[in-house]
């Protein structure tokens, strides 16, 4: 009788306290919960545009979108050219490893056979990494073939974004979503939406 | 009840035990008759934290936590509040000291081993206030919005992401938005002026509660709680006031004038205590050319950077804290003190000392080849120092450890 009682009185104190944890559990949603982006910093994320037929071949400018540096680069037909030749160096040439919004579309990795629209992130730890597209020895490379070179903690990218083997970042430059309408490009969309 | 008490403590006392806590923690706790310097920076730590709350509490008088108001309300305190510009470096300094004093205290502990049973526990909540006080330097250190708040937090929060699956939600859930806005900045205020503080000082009385219990170690690693005399008082210990209050007066002296001169003419520490990028406010598109930490963190870093994998060197970097915490049960010694060591612990304390400073230097320096290599020996020899410790403290010969002290 007495062990009856001292069992039921346990389960009766096991089911209690599952029932207490559970409601507790769903009591710290709202907490958790308030630390997302506000509706208001979800607004302010909108698209952005830019004209980009005065810049020169060879080019980078910079685009803010969301507050975050998006690079824009204007390649000529000949550094596009020497595109494949770099592969052996890549980490990921084809951008397999990440979600690649334009896959085999152009080798700029954009919608444009001529432009390559990246977020200027790096992929490691978020800085932003600087344009060096002389080919040319420099104290990080040896042989540096141009592209991408982030200050913080060494990681490089290629001139279309692309990450070399043996560095920190995991995996290529982000492509943003975007479009072009002649020569105006439309960071933050696709065609079509919004 | 004691009888000296006036009439007035003994009605307090009956109610609240002042009297009785007063003599158990402050006039009549024995410590120990015989230490040495090295066990002043406890007693320092407790001092800047003080000045740390006040400081902090006067500073919150003129700071405003938002995106557009951060960086200017810094130059207001600087510049248009009275003597605003020594409440700030106060606590600038204070920082920087809290953790020089810290350091010093925590090697203090390794060398004299304060952490062999039954200290056990005081050395886990004192490595925990260690890891609050550097999640709270990290908070403080953005609040100000400058180049530096930015990019160093950018880079931090960015660990995040290295967490598999989660890792990109997560690094948007802890900023609040998509860059590192005037939400972050609210939120890294509330935790930074409140939440972190209250946990600071429940652990600090934690790690004081639980060191009274067991008494204050010594430099000798003497048992002094085997010789009793009659009122079951320690034969080695003198009571806390006055002997222990003296020193410790003369150290917070010395302390003063040494902060003091930080504080008044060389509040940047030369650009490792405040650094020179974070005299220009935040621009989330252009990073700076080189990103370091302030120096405290500085070896972590230089370990994160050693490590060529993203994931990898987050965990490395974890790793390196949260071996700290076991070393309680990584020193298998019969002595606990390094004077009654074997020849092996000192070789690799000195080895350890060594390229701790080495990677403390490497992490404020920009990246080269040659300095990766030796942040990449000096992260080894780190584990290798805490890894093989119960393997060079069991098989060495250690010295008798004295009865008495």
């Amino acid at each position: 009788m007495e062990e009856k009682i001292t069992t039921r009185r346990k389960v009766l104190i096991g089911m209690t306290s599952a029932v207490g944890a559970v409601g507790a559990s769903f009591g710290v949603v709202p907490f958790v919960a308030s630390w997302n982006p506000s509706a208001k910093a979800k607004a302010v994320g909108g698209p952005v545009k830019v004209d980009v037929s005065k810049m020169q071949v060879g080019q980078k400018i910079q685009v803010s979108w969301r507050k975050q540096p998006v690079f824009v680069i204007r390649h000529s037909k000949a550094a596009l050219d020497s595109l494949s030749k770099v592969e052996s160096k890549l980490d990921d040439p084809k951008s397999l490893k990440i979600e690649e919004p334009y896959r085999d579309v152009n080798p700029t990795r954009s919608t444009s056979d001529e432009y390559t629209v990246i977020a200027g992130v790096c992929t490691h730890l978020g800085c932003a990494p600087k344009y060096y597209p002389e080919i040319e020895s420099q104290p990080w490379d040896e042989s540096w073939v141009g592209g991408f070179f982030c200050p913080c903690h060494g990681s490089m990218f290629d001139i279309v974004g692309r990450v070399f083997k043996g560095v920190p970042a995991p995996t290529n430059l982000k492509v943003p979503p975007h479009y072009f309408d002649g020569s105006i490009l439309t960071i933050g969309e696709e065609r079509g939406t919004a | 009840m004691t009888q000296k008490s006036s009439g007035f403590f003994n009605w307090i006392n009956a109610r609240l035990p002042i009297v009785n806590t007063y003599e158990r923690h402050l006039s009549k706790h024995p410590v120990p008759k015989k230490v040495n310097f090295w066990y002043m920076f406890g007693a320092l730590a407790s001092v800047v934290l003080i000045i740390q709350i006040v400081s902090g509490i006067w500073l919150m008088f003129g700071y405003e936590n938002t995106e557009e108001g951060a960086f200017a309300s810094i130059e207001y305190i600087m510049r248009d509040i009275e003597y605003g510009w020594v409440i700030r470096y106060m606590h600038t300094t204070g920082a920087s000291m809290f953790f020089a004093v810290v350091y010093l205290h925590m090697f203090r502990g390794l060398l004299y081993g304060s952490y062999h049973k039954p200290r056990e526990l005081v050395w886990v909540f004192g490595m925990t206030i260690y890891l609050v006080m550097m999640a709270e330097g990290f908070l403080g250190y953005v609040l100000p919005y400058g180049q530096m708040s930015y990019w160093g937090a950018q880079v931090i929060i960015s660990l995040f992401g290295a967490i598999p699956y989660i890792g990109e939600s997560l690094e948007i859930w802890v900023r609040g938005d998509y860059y590192i806005s005037g939400a972050t900045i609210s939120r890294f205020f509330a935790l930074h002026v409140v939440a972190l503080p209250l946990i600071l000082i429940a652990l600090v009385f934690m790690h004081l509660v639980a060191l009274h219990e067991v008494g204050a170690g010594n430099p000798e690693g003497v048992d002094i709680e085997k010789h009793l005399d009659e009122d079951g008082v320690p034969l080695d210990s003198v009571p806390f006031f006055p002997y222990k209050v003296l020193n410790a007066l003369v150290a917070i002296g010395i302390f003063g004038i040494v902060f003091s001169i930080i504080m008044f003419f060389f509040p940047e520490g030369g650009g490792y205590m405040l650094e020179l990028a974070n005299f220009e406010e935040a621009n989330p598109l252009s990073t700076p050319e080189h990103i370091a930490p302030v120096w405290y963190y500085s070896p972590y870093y230089a370990m994160l950077r050693a490590v060529p994998d993203k994931l990898g060197g987050l965990v490395v970097m974890g790793a390196a804290i949260a071996i700290l915490f076991v070393v309680p049960w990584l020193d298998r010694s019969k002595a606990a003190s390094i004077r009654y060591k074997g020849i092996l612990s000192k070789i690799a304390m000195t080895i350890f000392i060594i390229s701790w400073l080495m990677l403390a230097w490497l992490g404020t320096v920009p990246v080269t080849a040659l300095r990766t290599t030796l942040s990449i020996i000096g992260t080894i020899i780190y584990f290798a120092f805490f890894l093989l410790m119960p393997i060079y403290t069991s098989i060495e010969k250690t010295k008798p450890v004295p009865e008495r002290l």
